[in-house]
Formats: structure tokens, C-alpha cells, sequence
């Protein structure tokens, strides 16, 4: 790091005008962690306030550790949360720390985490086998040692990601109603107690780092990388819940970026009272450390607990229950500074409000926008079956089971429906709290296709929502919120900074025609790499989790097809079809560009809502929904995990290659027992949506496709199973 | 029926196991901390899945060294009924309850995924319910199960019909002789390690776990 601590010499004069004097340099290293972007969102903070954060549901929405949503019968908080950088550096241990942190920032709401989805991307993949199994290793390692389980995700390959991959993980988890922690401490003379795993010299400045971007010296920042001990985990998170549920804390803060410095300025500026802060006591795992590295390391599997004086015996005793070191760190003040002392000395003080309050805002509305062309993208011709065999070996529609079999999808018992159904969805019970138990159940889905943001941010951003809330609907569950991961390049440069401005206005334009809220989330900026004269950075990247309710946990859908039955498209089939930003128009020609079709929420809307009708009312027996690789691929991946066949006849005037493979929203295929078709069709008639019989499920083990009386494709199963299956084979 | 449930710090398994004696059996279920030293009130003890003290060392190798593992030495001894789940398998060899290891799966990765298992002894306590050569589906989720014992313990075990579940089909890890499970001689400790608890209930997907439930509290 340079000798500013990450500050531009603009921010450090504005440090010197407010606190009046120069500062010293433990009080630098301070400011320039909490003024990183990572931790104070300077160039962010007007675009987060675009989104819409209320809703019938919400209890707690952005601003504390997560978010929380109220079930009828217990409170669910969760987040999303980027490990992006640290992830390029050292794979392994920085997608671990990932899964470590955001797992804490759960149990900081007082909530048991009970499941985790992670959304990944990742670069060309003959290029990335370092970062791959690393970052596959690294959360495997972490989520199935402490023993939550990773019940889905998304991984997304391209060449733009290929020196700055993205790792974002979102962690969900239940707790009885009405007993939400925050960040607080209520009156003076409370405690500041540490608890967990003890302090060393990693991920020093691991904040500032995450908030730069990378050059060639960049896997030199090892250092800066925080190491996770998921058994320390496990332990902490055990310690935590046993306090919990005797109601001993009266806040609970957890030490994520910024270390002991972030987790004291964030009590102190929320409970708005000074902290004062003794670094001796606190257990060290290096000799020699000075205030500078204690205040500021990132070591991971601490928390900072708030209470009350007279609880301290019994928290000791927790601490040694469980095996974990421990300290009083401070204590709670009526004035407005926070002190730091070490060995005797007053090494820092600062005003909590001017840390937290005083970083100038860095964002510019840009002056330019972007229009993305009109051109229509229609592929040369070609055999339409040679294009569908190499849609199933792309690594992005190939089975991701190379992957998420080395994840535990199961453990805590919870996962109804686990990895590669269109959404996870997840039963609500904690065994030792009778009180914590619904039959409601919980989906959850993460989306971001980040060819609709490059080729069309704001329409882009407007489709990326709707696939979450129509993922949602095809397991049977009601979108209730969202928690964002806003993955971007640097927005010191114009385009990235048009591009991320159209992503954010089309996300929060689409969720409040949706009423559908964002309650927590994070941002992650500079996902750049310059080298030399090269600059590359990420195509836009927001990641969405969708959160959804299921009345009933039992009355689930998943998207294979069941037995010879009718098949049908529904939605808003009068629609202009497009290839602009597919799949298809990346493999054929190397890039995304162009117009999307507007999509029509209000449709989609009303598509979500019949849906979830038609699985409650037992009228369908699969639904998944039409996204990347189109209607075709929507189809195979029903298939292939049967031992059924598909016959499709389209009568159609539309181009058979564009109508197979655009990615349009708004459609869902759904299977039908014929018995049950007409009743099905009344349903959907009652709406103004379409439907279309697109053809039947046999038990011949054949996929063909007829366009308009002719036979298109004919493709045998077994052989594109096994391509299908084994694409990505090698590569974790 | 009275079954204790073994907590070793990082068990993970072992409220899952709680719940489906407690909830779903509706039997009298404990949870037992690692430093206790008395089993007697129980007529059972299950040793649940999980990373016990982290896998430091070797999966199951300091849980071994527990108040609670030296109990259930004890416990097994009476020819009372010992159930070893994943990592409790890995303890139970550790303990030498059971003879032979679990090593790292062959391809070094850890491996999520529903198995077929042939039952192959259906004498013991946690089998009796269940047909000879059965074929059951099971959950495996582990990184460090693959069965090995020198050849002449080995044949030891298939001569003394001490397999209790042999991979049916594909061997996911490597076992020898595609051992998933197996008992003692006296057959009142059983190690395994698929999850029965994790397919013991209908929203789970499968009921095959619970012939393994039924055959204990019959």
C-alpha cells in the first residue's frame, strides 16, 4: 500500500479540515480503511438510493449486517455479499473467507444460517484452472466443515472475468420473531466483548485492497488476504447461538473489513456514543504486533459483543465452553470520540461522526448515456442441430454437477430442493428451538446475466430481475425480496460508470413495478485489471438473490419432466424475439451487442401469479422457466436427468433458429397430464397470457424437433447426456 | 427407547440426527457433550457426521482422544447398540471399535451425491428390518471415505460377513471390496458412511433411511 493508506491527497487534506490537525498514522490507516469503497460506498451510496427497500414483508432493511423478512412464523434475514478480489489472489482462501464472513454477518442478526447459495464467475476456461478449483475448494472446504449447506448458485464463464473473477456468496438464515440484534450498544459503561479466534497479521488492508484495482503486482498482495478456519467457525457460530438464545447480548457487531477499528467505529457511530478501546488484552497469534496491525487486521472468526457489565462471568464462560479466546476490548462512553489506548499510550482518537460521516462523495452523474443498437443479430445459417450441440458443451449451459457435488447440499436437513432446479428451496425448522418451525418453506435464486446488462444495461437489468422473480415462481414460491451484489469495473471510467448508472435504474425500476424490495446487499467496484496498456474490466455484473415464500413447503415444483404429457409454453408469447445479448450471438460471434425486447412486467407478473396457482392447484407436473440457451435448452435440461423423450412440433411463423434459441422472457414450459389440459387452458385463458402446445413427453428416449410439419433435429439423448454432463469435467 | 447423540466440537450432523430420533421416531433423544463420561442411561449412542475438531490430524483421530470416546469404548463393550455416521465411522476406526480406515476418496475431492448401497447383514441392530441384499438409496457426503484394511483384515471382515453396505453400481470413492459399512463381530457396532438421516422423510425425497431408524427402535 502506498504511504495514504488508500486516501487520495484530496481526501487526506479533507481528514486534516476536520479533525483540525494532522492525523497520526494508526488514525490514517483507520480513515483509510473506513473510507475504502468496500466500506463506505462513496461512490455508490446516490445509486443504492434509487432502490425501492420497503415492503409488507421487510423488518429490517438495508443498513445493518442483513436484512430480515418476516414469515408467519419466524423472522428469515440474509445477504449477498462479493469476495471478489481477494479470490483472484488466493482462490482457496478467498472464497473461504467469503463464505466465513457472510455466514458471521448472519449471525450478527441473532439468526442460525441455515443455507448458502454462491454466484460465481469466472474467466475463459482454459485459462482459469488456478481460480476454478481454488475458488470451488475454498467454499467447499468452508461451507460443508461448519456445516451449512450450499443449496445452489450460478457459475458463468468469460474471457472478461479472467483476471478478476467474481465470488459472491449469499447466506440465509431463520430466527424466532421479534428478536432481532443490531450493531448497538444502549447506554454508557456497557462492555465491548471480543470473542472468537485470535488476532494476526492477516488480511491487513484486505478492505482497501478490495477496493482498488489490480496490476500486475497484484498477486503480491498475498498478504492482504484473509486466512479462515472453518472449525473456529463452527465454533464461534455455536457460542454465538448459545448467547443468543439466552439473551445475553445486547448488540452484536462482527469483525469483517476493518477488523476491531470497523467494528468499533460501526457501534459507536449506530449506538451514536464514544468507545473507549484497550488493544493490550487482545489475544494475539503473532509476537510483536503494534497497535496499527491489531486495530486493523481482518484475522476472521471474531465477533464484538455488547453487554451489560454484569453479564461478563457468564460470557467468559461461554468463551472457554467453547473453546474460543476472548477480551474485554472496551467500553461504551458518553462522549462523542473514540480513544484507542495500547500499552498506556492514547494512540488514536477520533470523532466516531466524522469517519463515519465525513468521506466526500465520489460519485458523478455521468454526462453521456449509452444506446445499445437496433440491429437485429440473425446468425448465417446453419444446421440448427450443430448449434444446439455446441449451446450443451458451452461451459455455461454444461452441468455444473462437477461442482456442486463437492459441496454439502444437505446437511441441517433443510434442502427440499438443492442444486440445479431453477431455485433452492429450503424447509424452516431449528431442532432445538421448538418455536423456529413453519410449514411455510423459503426459495431462494441468484441471477445475473451479465450478456443482457453488456448489451443492454438498462433493459438488461429490467430482464435479470424478472428471471429471478420467474425462477422463483417455477418452484412454487412467491418473490417476497431481494438481497444485490453490484459487481462492476472502474467507474472512474465513463462507459463502466453509463453502464453501472443504466443497470441500477433498470433494476430498481423493474423491482418497484414488481413491489418487490432489495433489503441488503454490497458493492464491488474496480473489478479492473490494467496492464500495460491493457485495460479490461468486467462486463456489468449485478447479482440478484430473489428470496420467495412457498405457503405450503410441500406443495413444491421442480423442472424434470414426471411421465409421457402434454407440453406447453406459457407467458407472453406475442412477443418480438430477439438473439441480441443470447448465448448464441456470443458463441457465433465472439460478443454481446444490441437491443433487448422490453419486457412486459406487468405480463410477467401475472405469469408468476398463474404459475404459482397452477402448482398449488396440482395442475402441472414440471415447470421451468425459458433463460439462457433458450426454449431448446429449457427443454434438454428437463430431459436429461429422465428416462423420458421429447417430441416438439412448432407451427409457427417466426425463424425456427431465432424462436429456439432467443432468450426472451416472460415464458415458462410447463408438462401436463392429459386428463388435465383443458383445465389447465381455461386457467391460463382467464389471463391475458398465452399459451402454446409445443408438443408431448414420451417414453421413447428420443429428442426431435418439427418445424412447421418438417423435422428439424433429431438427437440422441444418451450421447448429448454424456457431452452435456461431462464438458466441464476436467476443470474442478 | 433411550438414544444419546454424540456433539463432538464441529459435529455437524448431530441436530440432524436429533431431529429425526426426537421428531420423526419420537423417541427419547439426548444430546451428549464430549466431555461426558456416562453412558449408562442409554440404550443406544449415535456418533453423527460432521468435521469433529476439524479433521486436525486425521478425520476422527483427537475425537478418539475425548471423556466421551473412552465412554463409549466402554458402552460398546456391554454389547450395547453403536451407531457411527460419516465421521462417526472415522472416530469409530480411530477407536478401533472397527477394524480398518477411512482414507481420502480417490479422487481427492469431497463428494455430495446419492448412492445405491446393497445390504449385506442384516443381523445387526441398525439392519434387522431390512431385506438380505437389499438395494437402498442413501446420501453420501464426505471427503475422506475410502474403506481400505491390509488384505488379511480384509478378508477377515468379508469371512466374519462383517460388510454391512457394499456400493451397489458405481464405487464413489474407492473402498475396497466397495465397502460403505461395517460392524464389529459381535455386530453391536456399526460404522457407515452414507446419511440415513438425511432421507428419512417424504419433503426429503426418500424414506430408505428410516429401515435403518425402524430396525434400531424395534
Amino acid at each position: 500500500m502506498d504511504n495514504l493508506h488508500g486516501l487520495t491527497e484530496q481526501e487526506y487534506e479533507t481528514i486534516k479540515s476536520l479533525i483540525g490537525r494532522e492525523p497520526n498514522d494508526i488514525e490514517l490507516g483507520i480513515f483509510g480503511v473506513l473510507w475504502s469503497e468496500h466500506c463506505s460506498y462513496k461512490s455508490s451510496k446516490p445509486l443504492l438510493k434509487r432502490f425501492p427497500t420497503e415492503g409488507p414483508y421487510v423488518v429490517q432493511g438495508p443498513g445493518e449486517n442483513a436484512g430480515v423478512i418476516e414469515l408467519e412464523d419466524v423472522f428469515v434475514a440474509f445477504k449477498i455479499e462479493s469476495h471478489n478480489h481477494p479470490s483472484f489472489i488466493d482462490p482457496f482462501n478467498g472464497a473461504a473467507t467469503g463464505v466465513g464472513g457472510i455466514i458471521r454477518d448472519i449471525m450478527s442478526m441473532g439468526a442460525r444460517p441455515i443455507a448458502l447459495l454462491d454466484s460465481l464467475r469466472f474467466g475463459d476456461i482454459n485459462q482459469s484452472k488456478r481460480i476454478t478449483k481454488g475458488v470451488v475448494k475454498g467454499i467447499s472446504h468452508y461451507g460443508n466443515c461448519i456445516g451449512i449447506p450450499t443449496v445452489g448458485g450460478e457459475t458463468f464463464f468469460d474471457e472478461c472475468y479472467n483476471k478478476n473473477p467474481l465470488v459472491n456468496v449469499f447466506c440465509i438464515g431463520i430466527m424466532p420473531k421479534n428478536k432481532i440484534y443490531k450493531a448497538r450498544a444502549t447506554k454508557a459503561g456497557q462492555l465491548l466483548f471480543l470473542i472468537g479466534s485470535s488476532t494476526g497479521r492477516d488480511g491487513i488492508h484486505g478492505a482497501t485492497m478490495a477496493s482498488s484495482q489490480f496490476d500486475e503486482k497484484a498477486l503480491k498482495r498475498r498478504s492482504n488476504v484473509q486466512i479462515g478456519d472453518p472449525f473456529y467457525g463452527k465454533k464461534l457460530l455455536e457460542a454465538i447461538m448459545y448467547m443468543v438464545d439466552k439473551d445475553l447480548p445486547v448488540g452484536i457487531q462482527d469483525l469483517g473489513a476493518g477488523g476491531i477499528a470497523g467494528a468499533c467505529f460501526e457501534i459507536a457511530y449506530k449506538s451514536n456514543m464514544g468507545v473507549d478501546i484497550n488493544l493490550d488484552e487482545v489475544p494475539l497469534r503473532e509476537n510483536d504486533m503494534n497497535a496499527y496491525e491489531i486495530l486493523l487486521s481482518e484475522s476472521q472468526e471474531r465477533m464484538l459483543i455488547v453487554i451489560e457489565k454484569e453479564n461478563l462471568q457468564e460470557l467468559i464462560n461461554i468463551a472457554n465452553k467453547f473453546h474460543l479466546s476472548w477480551c474485554v476490548l472496551g467500553e461504551t462512553t458518553t462522549s462523542d470520540t473514540v480513544n484507542i489506548y495500547f500499552k498506556g499510550e492514547k494512540v488514536a482518537s477520533l470523532d466516531y461522526k466524522i469517519v463515519a460521516e465525513g468521506v466526500p462523495s465520489c460519485y458523478t452523474q455521468p454526462s453521456k448515456t449509452f444506446s445499445p443498437s437496433m440491429e437485429k443479430f440473425i446468425p448465417e445459417k446453419m444446421e440448427p442441430k450443430d448449434l444446439f450441440m455446441k449451446l450443451i458443451s458451452n461451459p455455461n449451459i454444461a452441468s455444473k454437477e462437477h461442482i456442486y457435488t463437492q459441496y454439502d447440499f444437505e446437511v441441517g436437513t433443510n434442502t427440499v430442493l438443492g442444486p440445479s432446479s431453477d431455485a433452492a428451496v429450503l424447509r424452516i425448522k431449528w431442532p432445538l428451538r421448538p418455536d423456529v418451525k413453519s410449514e411455510q418453506g423459503i426459495a431462494i435464486k441468484a441471477d445475473g446475466n451479465a450478456y443482457y446488462m453488456e448489451a443492454d444495461p438498462y433493459e438488461g437489468a429490467r430482464w435479470t430481475v424478472s428471471e429471478c422473480v420467474r425462477n422463483l415462481a417455477c418452484v412454487g414460491a412467491k418473490a417476497l425480496a431481494f438481497s444485490d451484489c453490484l459487481n462492476f469495473g472502474n467507474p472512474r471510467r465513463e462507459d463502466v460508470a453509463i453502464k453501472m448508472e443504466l443497470c441500477v435504474n433498470g433494476m430498481a425500476d423493474a423491482m418497484k413495478e414488481f413491489s418487490i424490495p432489495v433489503i441488503s446487499g454490497n458493492v464491488s467496484l474496480y473489478n479492473e485489471t490494467v496492464e500495460g496498456s491493457t485495460i479490461t474490466n468486467v462486463m456489468p455484473t449485478p447479482v440478484i438473490v430473489g428470496v420467495g415464500l412457498l405457503e405450503d413447503v410441500h406443495k413444491h415444483m421442480d423442472h424434470r419432466f414426471k411421465k409421457p404429457s402434454s407440453l406447453f409454453l406459457i407467458g407472453n408469447l406475442n412477443q418480438e424475439y430477439t438473439l441480441n445479448g443470447s448465448l448464441v450471438q456470443k458463441i457465433l460471434t465472439g460478443s454481446v451487442k444490441g437491443t433487448l425486447t422490453k419486457v412486459d412486467i406487468e405480463k410477467e407478473k401475472l405469469l408468476v401469479e398463474l404459475v404459482v396457482k397452477l402448482i398449488k392447484e396440482d395442475l402441472i407436473l414440471s415447470a421451468h422457466d425459458v433463460s439462457m440457451g433458450g426454449l431448446i435448452t429449457n427443454i434438454f435440461e428437463s430431459l436429461v436427468d429422465t428416462n423420458l423423450g421429447a417430441s416438439i412440433s412448432l407451427y409457427i411463423d417466426e425463424d425456427p433458429i431465432v424462436f429456439l434459441f432467443s432468450e426472451n422472457p416472460t415464458r415458462i414450459v410447463v408438462s401436463v397430464e392429459q386428463e388435465l389440459e383443458e383445465q389447465f387452458k381455461n386457467i391460463v385463458e382467464q389471463t391475458p397470457l398465452d399459451w402454446m402446445l409445443i408438443g408431448s413427453i414420451t417414453n421413447e428416449r428420443n429428442f426431435t424437433i418439427e418445424y412447421n410439419g418438417r423435422e428439424l433435429i433429431r438427437c440422441d439423448l444418451e450421447t448429448a447426456k454424456h457431452i452435456w454432463k461431462n464438458s466441464l469435467k476436467d476443470f474442478f | 427407547m433411550k438414544i444419546g447423540i454424540c456433539v463432538f466440537p464441529g459435529s455437524n450432523c448431530d441436530y440432524d440426527t436429533y431431529y429425526i430420533v426426537k421428531d420423526i421416531l419420537q423417541e427419547d433423544a439426548e444430546l451428549i457433550d464430549y466431555t461426558s463420561k456416562d453412558l449408562d442411561r442409554f440404550d443406544a449412542v449415535i456418533l453423527p457426521g460432521g468435521f469433529s475438531f476439524g479433521d486436525y490430524l486425521r478425520p476422527g483421530a483427537l475425537a478418539s482422544k475425548t471423556p466421551l470416546a473412552e465412554a463409549i469404548v466402554n458402552f460398546a463393550s456391554k454389547g450395547r447398540y453403536v451407531l457411527g455416521i460419516c465421521n462417526g465411522f472415522q472416530i469409530l476406526t480411530e477407536l478401533k471399535l472397527l477394524p480398518g480406515a477411512l482414507l481420502p476418496n480417490e479422487n481427492d475431492k469431497f463428494i455430495c451425491k446419492r448412492v445405491n448401497l446393497s445390504v449385506e447383514n442384516i443381523s445387526t441392530a441398525f439392519t434387522r428390518k431390512i431385506e438380505d441384499k437389499e438395494v437402498i438409496t442413501l446420501p453420501i457426503a464426505h471427503h475422506d471415505g475410502r474403506f481400505y484394511a491390509p488384505q488379511d483384515i480384509l478378508e477377515e471382515i468379508e469371512a466374519n460377513n462383517q460388510v454391512v453396505f457394499r456400493y451397489q453400481g458405481e464405487n464413489p470413492n474407492g473402498s475396497l471390496n466397495a465397502i460403505a459399512g461395517i460392524c464389529n463381530k459381535s455386530g453391536n457396532v456399526v460404522g457407515m458412511m452414507p446419511h440415513p438421516e438425511r432421507i428419512s422423510e417424504d419433503i426429503l425425497g426418500g424414506l430408505d433411511g428410516l429401515k435403518i431408524w425402524h430396525s434400531l427402535i424395534a
